[in-house]
């Protein structure tokens, strides 16, 4: 366990200190959000109808962004053939990169949701869901993202793989979580899909990093 | 009975066996696929009744639900035997997993393919973001992953082994991901057939659609078979048996 803590410390240190690393995904997420008022129509009902499933697509591709280097640095290193070494499980390891993911991707993401809220006219009473989803579904995002993350890690060209493998296992995800902001904005009962969300959350926690430790031992037989 | 499926299992793990025992049924599947799709398509293109409100449109369904089928179970199938060979490192079951990928994803394109034509005379549209649709899109995006992912993989055996984990992860979301977009939006017919219920299609509809279905299958088993055995000679080129199999 102490291995675990020392790595999730060591990462929320490096975060700390480097902050494009946290700070990149942030801006790209208000940019792609940005294009869709300039692309499609700046009109403010229509951007209220469609607010949810925008913020929700740009929170998806940036938490895909920052994916890519999860497990990296940690390959290229050696740290990976530390933790093999060491004994340690690697589902507790890997469970906690995700976390450390979690925390330097989905969790700004989840405080800043409510600016692009305003950007894109969000009905008031959506608010609340939104903030609420993100917090609930980014989560999901970082810990599968994490298995194709442990998968392409010793890969030279493994940003474009990873979105290719996981971009399909989101499709639930965004489905509930973009559903239950649309209802809030239009005044219905959303916890339905906040429910729906958090049993995926309870899944994936459970599951996902015992895929992930798999993957990780297959950077070693390369 | 335990005993026999133990041997017939461990036997399964034998290249030299799996490759001299199919050398047999090749024919004869071969021969039951062609049969049963000739006598599948003349009765149902030929002999069944029209239908009522979708005319002679509806005759595409003996293409496209036995292939909107067999994609799924073909995933299944593959996630099955890449777990096998995460379990036992058995290397038939990986090449088994590899080979079955582009089958399947070719089979999802197919009843995606087919679906579209129907979709136009009856619907008036060629594609619809209906749940059983997108689900079968998706089905086809996870066929591409795993087969991108193996083919990015430099080591062989890492190749299979992330394929069949990526391949397990996918099997998981299946049900997820059809529930999800089903709850989402449908316009699609309900399922033709159901195991649970009395099948609402008229007999000579039927059979000629269950013919069809068996049909699919045993094409898709005698193409797996086929494009194992090529893995198998490959992989095994240097062995006396293979040597002697290549210079008859």
């Amino acid at each position: 366990m102490s291995l675990v803590r020392a790595t999730v410390r060591r990462d929320l240190l490096l975060a700390a200190r480097n902050p494009g690393e946290w700070a990149n995904p942030l801006m790209f997420f208000l940019m792609v959000a940005a294009l869709f008022p300039m692309a499609v129509d700046p009109n403010p009902e229509f951007l209220a109808k469609i607010a949810g499933g925008v913020i929700w697509v740009a929170a998806l591709l940036a938490t895909l962004l920052s994916l890519d280097s999860l497990y990296r640095a940690d390959v290229e290193d050696g740290s990976l053939e530390q933790w093999l070494a060491s004994g340690e499980s690697l589902y507790a390891m890997s469970l906690g990169k995700a976390l450390v993911h979690w925390c330097i991707s989905g969790l700004p993401l989840t405080l800043m949701s409510p600016l692009l809220g305003v950007m894109l006219h969000l009905p008031e009473e959506a608010y609340f869901a939104l903030f609420i989803s993100l917090a609930v579904g980014t989560p999901v995002l970082s810990l599968l993202g994490a298995v194709g993350a442990a998968l392409t890690a010793s890969l030279r060209s493994g940003g474009l793989l990873l979105a290719l493998l996981i971009l399909p296992l989101y499709v639930p995800v965004l489905i509930f979580a973009a559903s239950a902001v649309y209802h809030a904005g239009i005044g219905m009962a959303y916890n339905g899909q906040v429910a729906m969300l958090g049993a995926m959350l309870a899944l994936a926690l459970a599951l996902t990093p015992f895929a992930a430790g798999a993957a990780l031992k297959l950077n070693l037989s390369r | 009975m335990w005993q026999w499926l133990v041997r017939l299992y461990h036997r399964l793990g034998s290249p030299k066996w799996f490759y001299e025992m199919t050398e047999r049924w090749i024919f004869w599947l071969a021969l039951a696929a062609g049969g049963s799709a000739i006598v599948g398509l003349v009765l149902g293109l030929l002999y069944a009744p029209a239908d009522y409100q979708q005319g002679d449109s509806f005759r595409i369904i003996y293409i496209h639900v036995p292939a909107a089928l067999l994609a799924q179970s073909a995933y299944m199938m593959m996630a099955v035997a890449g777990a096998v060979y995460l379990i036992w490192r058995m290397k038939m079951a990986a090449w088994v997993a590899k080979v079955i990928a582009p089958v399947g994803a070719a089979f999802c394109l197919i009843a995606l393919l087919t679906g579209a034509i129907w979709g136009k005379p009856t619907w008036g549209t060629w594609w619809v973001w209906d749940a059983r649709l997108t689900s079968m899109l998706m089905l086809l995006f996870l066929y591409f992953g795993v087969m991108a992912l193996q083919q990015a993989m430099e080591s062989e055996e890492a190749s299979y082994k992330a394929g069949a984990i990526l391949a397990l992860v996918g099997l998981v979301n299946i049900p997820i991901i059809k529930y999800s977009v089903e709850w989402w939006n449908t316009l699609h017919q309900p399922a033709t057939l159901k195991l649970t219920e009395k099948p609402s299609m008229h007999p000579d509809m039927l059979w000629p659609l269950l013919i069809m279905i068996v049909s699919t299958y045993l094409f898709f088993a005698l193409v797996v078979i086929l494009r194992t055995r090529n893995e198998i000679l490959w992989h095994e080129r240097k062995r006396q048996w293979v040597r002697k199999i290549l210079e008859s």
